[in-house]
């Protein structure tokens, strides 16, 4: 059974982490350059860490999948980035966004982690605008913020719609200087396939060169994930198409506990699916909710219907008759499940009747069409991009989607999971959010750990490790990993069965959606879990890899991550199957008010599940970690 | 009557892709049918309906980069009939959708063709000249946690703007593939514009010009002769007005450097 001590500090909540950075250990300047750390990673979490452990004199070497750093996932980010800064002087504060972010996540994240991200969300402002990120700025000169996912006060930052890529081209330019200087050493087209342990420790990786094929045994004193979140595991999602989750789950093979994987977040408005050929699903900013207007026909009969067609009378606004006091900007996960409900309820539109409407017809009468073009100009035109629909003339048609994970391995205070030497960051790691993540704060998450975090806490593990102890990649568990590693490509190489990778990621994302997607249920889960062992043998003996290992070979990339989401996949739905209560973005059908509201059963469910591999075809462990909240009071959730 | 989606005729189409082993290797032009295709769909998706079919007899599926398919990650890098990022204008090429192809046509895809970007395979080139450029002086030093409150230095709003419509760049080498002298001029401009913009980027605006003009002409990056068929190419329609702003700069500081007496190199050293 793992130890699961969370290393949380005593003491009053505002001080802990003062506290805690004056009582850890610390590494001696002089021997900082005699430790090696890799990270594997570089979007928000990744780049922001090497750059600064670098800065701090440490060895670095840092790897990626991608063909460059600067290509992470996180560049997709659209809306902002939190930050308790009160410049808007709406009384906004460090307590506020703590106390937002907890209730957010419905009462199950770690209270001083919390805390700790609100207290440094002001320094990562500080340090993007220093680093030349050209957020927006009022006409003073000074910069703008805007409210966004609900909040009631204005504190998030923003860079047009494209927040995400210019924190991450901020954080990329800092790991680019100490690329430039010698510092960091960087590995493009890098996939880590394993992590090596060396008495119980962690203390290095296997990676796939993915241009040549090779494989390679890369030692450290330390490692840190920061590989981003698993919401591939649903084949469709708002991810990137290379995001996975090969990394955390590899990791967690070799002992790492896997932390409330069941917590996954569905983004209510994005462009729903229009056929089978598929491959991703598109965001389209929530600020859309704060002038359309959200509807479906009353009666099942006028979904086929044109839009225009139907008269005021016969629509339902479900959110604003639902939630009087948030109406369209109820929170995501209470507006996701409630489009899923008047969908099945067979009052969807579109193409296979799942979506709903967004509609600006109000708003173009009330503020005119050049106002909301002004607005969401760009939003408009890529929706008829890609739906070729004219939306200042029909309503728009969205649907939730997949949008991330809050799971992930956990960690301690210092951001180490239970294997030591093991630290992981941003959407890989659990700790922050709860059941929920409220909007802008993932990016707010990932450069918290990266630049304020993870470069003080690493040094406490560091300090208890004798400088030049590190192993030779030669030593025998690397080459046993390394074995491993190539024993798993083989078997992909070699089944020469009759179906490519993605006809069984579809399959795979078909059972997740349906059974562990929105809305969960008992039964339904318990036939997930019959299906995905099941999908899991017809994957491995009947897929097509062609080519070699030893070349760059895509469809092998692409097996090897499946394989993983695969058995993923079936640990998550073993969480939401015992986690039998609802909260936040785990909604199981049994625990619901009866006005279709989550139902916590904070007695027996307030606690974190951590899972620890048992070895193949052993069922996990489900070891428990208690919330004690001593700050805040758990209470229900509501959002009339 | 059917409510949604304008475009509702399928259409088939050959595409006829550049197939290459690796890099240095022959390559040659293959054709493959894509029949029945719903409109709406992307041309990535069309791609990856060929590759299953391809995966599913065992053949090596074509090789293309792609990552977000949403216009923002610069992955995707496709030449469509001879264009880098294909027919429409200000998309890339994961934004590109089969509406915008006749029924019957045969589709050209090729890899960007730049001796700075080298063919990896198929339709993947190597970009990573593009992050040499950038370590050698895309950057503002600044260590972590030695920043000043953000509000202490006001910017106007026109100049942010300005930053940010320079700071849009994502990095795809589009220009690159359009320009016949294969030109990284627009992007490296994009970079040395947005920072020299900002007043955080003031101390290091000369070193920074300097050092990215000289990596980009070591790594074998041609010049500009005016053309701007970059900036008709570029998904984010980046402006050859920075061009001119970057070549304002570069004389400027070299101007300085010569009086400094100081070769003006990034003491970091290069990648
Ligand atoms: C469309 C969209 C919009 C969003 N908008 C917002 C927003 O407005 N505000 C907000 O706060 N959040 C938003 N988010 C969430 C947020 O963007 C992410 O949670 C966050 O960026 C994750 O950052 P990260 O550093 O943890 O991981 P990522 O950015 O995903 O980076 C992962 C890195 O790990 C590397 N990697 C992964 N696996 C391996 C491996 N096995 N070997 C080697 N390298 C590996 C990759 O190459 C990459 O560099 C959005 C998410 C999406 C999908
Ligand atoms: S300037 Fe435009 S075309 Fe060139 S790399 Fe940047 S986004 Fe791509
Ligand atoms: S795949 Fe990201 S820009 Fe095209």
């Amino acid at each position: 059974m793992a130890q699961l001590n969370s290393r949380i500090p005593s003491g009053p909540l505002a001080d802990k982490w003062r506290k805690h950075k004056t009582e850890i250990k610390l590494v001696n300047p002089a021997n900082k350059r005699k430790y090696k750390v890799i990270v594997v990673g570089a979007g928000l979490a990744g780049a922001s860490a090497s750059a600064t452990l670098a800065e701090l004199g440490y060895q670095v070497e840092t790897f990626v999948f991608h063909d460059s750093p600067r290509r992470a996932h996180s560049i997709a980010a659209q809306g902002g980035v939190n930050a308790a800064k009160n410049y808007q002087n709406d009384g906004d504060s460090v307590h506020r966004l703590f106390y937002d972010t907890i209730k957010g996540g419905d009462y199950r994240a770690r209270e001083a982690n919390v805390h700790r991200l609100a207290e440094v969300s002001v320094n990562i402002i500080d340090q993007c605008v220093a680093q030349g990120v050209p957020f927006a700025r009022e006409y003073g000169g000074l910069l703008a913020n805007r409210s966004f996912g609900g909040a009631q006060v204005s504190r998030t930052f923003y860079a047009r719609g494209q927040t995400g890529q210019q924190l991450l081209l901020g954080a990329y330019s800092a790991l680019s200087k100490m690329v430039g200087a010698g510092a960091v050493k960087l590995h493009v087209n890098a996939e880590m396939l394993d992590l090596v342990l060396v008495d119980g420790q962690a203390k290095g990786i296997i990676v796939r060169d993915l241009v040549t094929g090779a494989i390679t045994r890369h030692a450290a004193d330390a490692v840190i994930l920061g590989t981003g979140g698993y919401g591939n595991v649903f084949n469709l999602s708002t991810y990137a198409r290379g995001s996975n989750a090969t990394a955390i789950w590899r990791a967690y093979k070799r002992g790492a506990c896997f932390a409330n994987p069941c917590y996954t977040q569905i983004h209510p408005t994005c462009i729903p699916v229009s056929g089978d050929y598929q491959s991703k699903l598109t965001l389209m900013s929530e600020s859309l909710r704060n002038d359309g207007r959200i509807w479906v026909p009353k009666k099942k009969e006028d979904c086929e219907k044109l839009a225009a067609d139907i008269p005021e009378e016969d629509r339902d606004y479900y959110l604003e008759r639902l939630y009087p006091s948030f109406g369209n900007l109820a929170p995501r996960d209470v507006s996701s499940r409630a489009a899923k409900r008047v969908c099945d309820e067979g009052r969807g539109v579109g193409p296979g009747k799942l979506g709903v409407y967004l509609d600006f017809a109000d708003a173009i009468k009330r503020l005119g069409e050049p106002a909301v073009r002004e607005r969401y100009g760009n939003l408009f035109d890529i929706y008829h991009e890609i739906t070729n629909e004219n939306a200042y003339k029909t309503p728009m048609r969205i649907y939730p989607a997949v949008h991330y994970t809050m799971g992930g391995l956990w960690v301690d205070y210092n951001l180490m999971s239970n294997i030591p030497g093991l630290f992981v960051l941003g959407e890989a790691n659990f700790s922050d959010h709860g059941a929920n993540r409220l909007g802008a704060s993932a990016l707010m998450q990932g450069l918290a750990d990266g630049y304020f975090v993870v470069p003080y806490t690493i040094g406490d593990y560091l300090a208890g490790i004798k400088p030049g102890s590190r192993p030779s990649p030669d030593a025998a568990e690397f080459k046993a990993a390394e074995q491993h590693v190539r024993d798993l490509n083989n078997r992909l190489l070699n089944a020469k069965g009759k179906e490519p990778v993605n006809y069984y990621h579809k399959k795979l994302g078909k059972i997740m959606w349906d059974y562990c997607g929105m809305a969960r249920t008992k039964e339904g889960l318990e036939k997930a879990l019959v299906e995905l062992p099941k999908l899991r043998e017809e994957f491995w003996a009947g897929v097509n890899v062609p080519g070699s290992g030893d070349t760059l070979n895509q469809a092998l990339e692409r097996a090897g991550r499946l394989a993983d989401f695969i058995e993923l996949g079936e640990l998550m739905c073993r969480d939401a199957l015992t986690r039998e209560e609802s909260c936040g973005g785990h909604f199981r059908e049994e625990y619901q008010y009866p006005d279709g509201e989550c139902k916590r059963d904070d007695e027996n469910f307030g606690h974190v599940a951590a899972w620890e591999f048992q070895g193949e075809g052993k069922p996990p462990l489900r070891n428990v970690e208690p919330l004690n909240y001593e700050f805040t009071k758990m209470s229900v959730r509501s959002y009339k | 009557m059917v409510a949604h989606t304008t475009s509702t005729k399928n259409i088939s189409v050959t595409i006829r892709v550049w197939r290459q082993a690796g890099p240095g290797q022959p390559g040659k032009f293959v054709d493959y049918p894509a029949k029945d295709l719903n409109p709406n769909m992307s041309f990535l998706e069309m791609l990856d309906v060929i590759n299953d079919e391809l995966e599913r007899k065992g053949e090596d599926p074509i090789a293309f980069a792609h990552d977000c398919r949403e216009g923002i990650c610069g992955t995707c890098s496709l030449v469509i009939n001879g264009k880098p990022h294909g027919p429409n204008r200000a998309i890339a090429s994961c934004q590109t959708y089969m509406r915008s192809f006749s029924d019957g046509e045969t589709i050209i895809v090729e890899p960007y063709r730049a001796n700075p970007f080298p063919v990896m395979k198929d339709l993947i080139t190597d970009r990573s000249a593009f992050d040499k450029i950038q370590q050698a002086g895309g950057f503002i030093s600044v260590r972590t946690g030695a920043a000043c409150d953000a509000n202490a230095t006001p910017i106007p709003k026109e100049t942010a703007d300005l930053a940010m419509d320079a700071a849009q760049c994502i990095g795809c080498g589009a220009c690159v593939a359009a320009c016949k002298n294969a030109s990284a001029m627009l992007f490296v401009s994009a970079k040395v514009s947005q920072l020299g913009l900002l007043p955080q980027g003031q101390p290091e605006r000369d070193t920074r010009v300097l050092n990215m003009v000289a990596k980009m002409d070591e790594l074998g990056f041609g010049s500009c002769t005016n053309q701007y068929e970059c900036s008709a190419a570029c998904p984010k329609l980046i402006s050859h007005d920075f061009i001119a702003r970057m070549n304002r700069d570069y004389l400027a500081a070299s101007f300085r450097s010569a009086f400094k007496g100081k070769p003006a190199v990034n003491s970091g050293g290069g990648a």
